[in-house]
């Protein structure tokens, strides 16, 4: 494998303007596959969620999913697609031993969902605006797995297996236009647009859009061109670069090595790239060029799909919040600060707090309980916060209480002590564990009498005006109640004993 | 009643012998798998059955026998046997296409028909043979040897279904399911003096049979008689989920329609291009005596013209190579059946897939699979595929047009007799042409039904009268074909079949063959 020369990504975007595409494919999480009544499900035993019709044996026919049709049609509403009022299915035909049939059944001349837009925000706040060309609906391949030789790869391999559990997923590919006029922040966006695919697709319900499992699967298509020049570039394919990560820095990677083909004087190959995220780099795949015949023709097996003006409205009507629409209108009402709100999001906590602040708490309380206490011990416990086992709902009583004054901050913790070690409810664990802030003046004052009378010098100096002197006294009291007495209350009523103003 | 005379009722005589306990599904059943024994092996053997399912088939007629001695109601043609078309997927019997590539293969699977047809409790008999995934009008196509035609063995008996027909012709079984693209049930039925229906697109599910051309296939019965295949289309018809083109019309009213016996005061159309040149002078003859008696019978013969028909088979050989060169690519030696690895050379995937096709199929599929790769390439694809489905839609006009002036349309089914064996091998125009009248209700998706129409007075061979309705129609095609086949018996004195030469036993000849 020769390793290919690059620019620095600073000189390769001072001499040349970057024009990037994605397709990314975004596996559905329907019960069933896209053609068949075989089981859709990630990580079973190969070959076992098959049937005849996924296998492509003889003689069997493909009926479409309904389901499929809907989250496709709920992923273009999301993406401001129109949808397809009329919409076929075509045959992509090509040899290779993962796709049964020796055909993939896709769609062709008529997606489903077309012309859409998605507004991207980079991390400073900028937004741009990615066009959506289509979206459309197909079938996922089989898994091989290529065993001996040394390239991991069919060519050289001795042998090949293959799952075909995978085989007729329902899959979205989702095709950006030609984004332009993205300059330095290429890789930036080619990131934060998975990203935002990702997050919809998750919030829409219809994907798990797990990267590592190949829910969501990026295609980078980068080209570049001298500035000022309308013209595209020739076009290299980076293939299933499937991190986050991997997407910015595979869109850096493959910017820097065209400048430095384009430097030599070398026109670009048209072909599609392997990404590898060991050495960080790209390597040739096959040739591609859009003389590729697949011999596309409609699929004669299948009927038209109808979508009715009724049926889009029903789903639109179903539509989640757009993320992005989601986050500005939550900070503002919170009236977190940026920073404040990006650790929130960053944590991955933005839904338990507004169920929590749904649930009653103040939007203040919460981020403090889920950022703090609960975030240090899940970090403990190396889980997620969420997973950590305090629902909002505890959250809002321990916050109750507290208001209430019936127990402290300090007792508080000790609440969820309890609460983590399946001892109730927070009320439940205050009363079992006896916690609760000693509030009875009674009792108090008989602690401060004594408090008072161990130390009469104290008392003398308080007496004489040193008021500060007042917190050796309530030391004493916490130290007799346990820490169970309201601190406040207690240097009230010391003051109020000797007669002195506070 | 013998044996002889018991094979030779129609099947709804045999199951109307079989409700009243005259005879038994068990000795039904056996009559014919001794009749299979008895003329379908050997050098000059019919050979209809690729697969005979001797065992199964009497456990099912046993079990039938014992279900009705129980008092169990049970389907009209419960018991009744029936031979099965090899393009059909079948569990527990092999399923081959007559193809090398699927050779010792067996679906796990049962087509939505056979599923039918156990539903019905109708013995299975065995397998049929065809041309190569049904392409061809000979079945000299078959990778396991030709069938023989029983009127004469040193003809054609048609194809692809030529086993259907041949089996149904020469009283191996009553009944037979064959698939017709592009007249694969109503040639074989035309020139062996059977009755076959194309159903309307749709009408039956093709889930299960080997697709050849998904927009043209169409499973459909093969009987001596129109009501047989009648009651067999109600059988295997209906909606069904696994077939996406599959009407959701019920299957039924047809066995009422070919028991309605009048035509009076029904427009019938002579289609202009489909008769006079090109066919053959007694196919004409035994054509405008089917016309006279019609007449005669109240209805009215008009002629229509259905200018498009002449494109018709030029955009039928494109739309279905083209097809079929996609549905054939999943034969390819990884999954099932046939895997052949090249002599010399490196072992790759690519070159283990072209060493098994090019050992598994024969030069008729390969012909076609290559004219459909090249019809589908890009830069041609618009120029082939393209016009031919606009072809397509001129032909569904013109029967638009004829259909908005008469009820049925009428026509021979095929433009000759049958042909030698042997004599269009080497000339495959020819032998498409043996399709010219039987494309266009595929094209178009319309039912159409064959049924003999008496023998040709140059040779002596079946000449085959086809009816076609507006799709959904199909009840039309039995009505009035079950009406010109009584005023044909009438007038023949008993069944056309009545008159085929008596076949000889090749029982001795084929047990000395092994």
């Amino acid at each position: 494998m020769s390793v290919d020369t690059i620019l620095s990504f600073e000189e390769a975007m001072e001499k040349y303007d970057p024009v990037l595409g994605f397709e990314v494919h975004v596996e559905l999480n329907t019960k069933t596959k896209m053609f068949s009544s075989a089981p859709n499900v990630f990580g079973d035993e190969p070959n076992s969620n098959v049937n005849e019709v996924c296998l492509g044996l003889p003689g069997v026919l493909p009926v479409v999913n309904k389901k499929a049709v809907e989250s496709s049609i709920l992923i273009g509403l999301a993406l401001n697609c129109k949808i397809a009022e009329h919409c076929t299915f075509a045959r992509k035909q090509y040899f290779y031993p993962d796709t049964p049939k020796n055909f993939q059944t896709s769609q062709y001349e008529d997606p489903i969902c077309y012309d859409g837009w998605i507004d991207i925000e980079l991390e400073d706040g900028t937004v741009f605006r990615v066009e959506i060309e289509r979206a459309h609906m197909e079938e996922d391949a089989g898994k091989l797995t290529h065993m001996g030789g040394s390239t991991g790869r069919i060519q050289g391999a001795d042998f090949s297996l293959v799952d075909y559990n995978r085989s007729g997923v329902p899959l979205v590919e989702i095709v950006t236009k030609p984004i332009e006029n993205v300059g330095s922040r290429a890789p930036e966006l080619a990131k934060a647009y998975v990203a935002a695919i990702r997050e919809i697709v998750k919030n829409l319900g219809v994907s798990d859009a797990k990267m590592e499992r190949g829910n969501v699967r990026c295609d980078a298509n980068v080209s570049l061109r001298p500035y000022g020049q309308e013209k595209f570039g020739t076009r290299t394919e980076t293939k299933n670069v499937n991190s986050l990560r991997a997407v910015e820095n595979a869109v850096k990677f493959e910017i820097q090595r065209h400048a430095a083909v384009l430097d030599s004087g070398v026109l670009i190959t048209q072909e599609t790239r392997h990404w590898h995220e060991d050495t960080k780099s790209t390597t040739s795949g096959r040739p591609k060029s859009d003389a590729d015949d697949y011999r596309y023709f409609p699929e004669p097996d299948l009927v038209p799909i109808v979508t009715t003006a009724e049926w889009v409205e029903e789903l639109r009507a179903t539509l989640p919040e757009p993320p992005a629409e989601r986050r500005k209108r939550l900070q503002a009402d919170w009236g977190y600060s940026d920073l404040e709100f990006r650790d929130v999001v960053n944590a991955g906590l933005m839904d338990e707090i507004e169920e929590t602040v749904t649930a009653g708490a103040t939007a203040a309380a919460a981020r403090k309980w889920w950022m703090g206490e609960i975030a240090r011990r899940a970090k403990l416990a190396d889980v997620d916060p969420a997973a950590l086992g305090v629902s909002p709902a505890v959250v809002v009583e321990i916050e109750k209480l507290i208001a209430s004054g019936a127990i402290n901050d300090k007792l508080a913790r000790k609440v969820l002590d309890g609460v983590l070690e399946g001892e109730g409810t927070p009320t439940e664990v205050v009363a079992k564990r006896g916690l609760a802030v000693v509030s009875d003046d009674g009792a108090l004052q008989t602690a401060i009498d004594e408090a008072l009378a161990a130390q009469p010098d104290v008392a003398d100096k308080i007496r004489g005006g040193k008021i500060q002197a007042v917190g050796a006294i309530v030391g004493g009291v916490m130290k007799v109640t346990r820490g169970q007495a309201d601190a406040g209350r207690v240097r009230e009523l010391i003051l109020k004993t000797l007669g002195v103003e506070g | 009643m013998t044996a002889s005379e018991l094979i030779r009722s129609s099947a709804a005589e045999m199951a109307a012998k079989l409700a009243s306990g005259e005879i038994t599904s068990v000795e039904l059943v056996q009559a014919h798998l001794n009749r299979i024994a008895e003329i379908d092996g050997g050098e000059r053997g019919i050979h209809a059955f690729l697969h005979v399912n001797g065992e199964e088939a009497l456990a099912v007629a046993a079990d039938v026998d014992a279900r009705r001695a129980a008092g169990e109601e049970l389907h009209e043609l419960a018991g009744v046997p029936i031979a099965i078309k090899d393009l059909i997927v079948t569990k527990g019997q092999p399923t081959t296409a007559a193809s090398k590539i699927l050779e010792g293969w067996m679906s796990p699977y049962d087509a939505t028909v056979i599923k039918k047809i156990r539903a019905a409790r109708m013995p299975m008999l065995g397998k049929t043979n065809l041309d190569e995934f049904a392409m061809g009008s000979s079945t000299e196509h078959s990778a396991y040897g030709l069938t023989r035609n029983p009127w004469d063995l040193d003809r054609i008996p048609g194809g692809s279904g030529g086993g259907s027909a041949a089996a149904v012709a020469s009283f191996e079984a009553p009944l037979a399911l064959g698939t017709d693209t592009g007249g694969s049930i109503r040639q074989p039925g035309s020139v062996t003096g059977t009755v076959g229906v194309k159903p309307t697109y749709g009408a039956v599910s093709r889930y299960g049979a080997i697709a050849m051309a998904s927009s043209l296939d169409q499973i459909g019965p093969v009987s001596r008689t129109v009501l047989d295949s009648a009651l067999l289309q109600e059988v295997i018809g209906g909606y069904d989920p696994q077939d996406s083109t599959s009407l959701t019309d019920a299957s039924t009213g047809l066995a009422d329609a070919a028991r309605l016996g009048n035509v009076k005061g029904m427009k019938i159309g002579v289609i202009k291009e489909l008769h006079g040149e090109g066919f053959q002078a007694g196919v004409e003859n035994r054509f405008n005596e089917s016309l006279e008696l019609l007449r005669e019978a109240g209805a009215e013969i008009v002629e229509v013209s259905c200018p498009n028909f002449g494109y018709a088979l030029g955009a039928y050989y494109l739309i279905m190579p083209s097809e079929a060169s996609s549905n054939l690519a999943k034969f390819d030696g990884v999954r099932f059946g046939l895997r052949t690895l090249p002599t010399e050379g490196p072992l790759t995937i690519e070159r283990v897939m072209g060493a098994t096709r090019a050992a598994g199929f024969g030069d008729e599929v390969k012909r076609r699979i290559i004219l459909g790769t090249y019809a589908l390439s890009a830069g041609y694809y618009d120029a082939y595929y393209g016009s031919a489905q606009r072809v397509r839609t001129l032909v569904q006009r013109d029967f638009e047009a004829a259909f908005a002036q008469v009820d049925v349309l009428i026509s021979p089914t095929t433009p000759t007799t049958a042909f030698k064996l042997g004599e269009k091998l080497d000339d495959p125009l020819s032998m498409y042409l043996q399709d010219v009248a039987t494309i266009p209700a595929n094209l178009a998706g319309i039912p159409g039904l064959t049924l003999p129409g008496g023998l040709a007075d140059e040779d002596g061979l079946p000449v085959g009268i086809q009816l076609l309705a507006p799709a959904r129609e199909d009840a039309r095609v039995y009505r009035v074909g079950a009406v010109l086949e009584s005023l044909l018996e009438a007038k023949w004195g008993g069944p056309m079949l009545n008159q085929a030469p008596e076949l000889a036993s090749t029982a001795v000849a084929a047990e000395e063959a092994n």
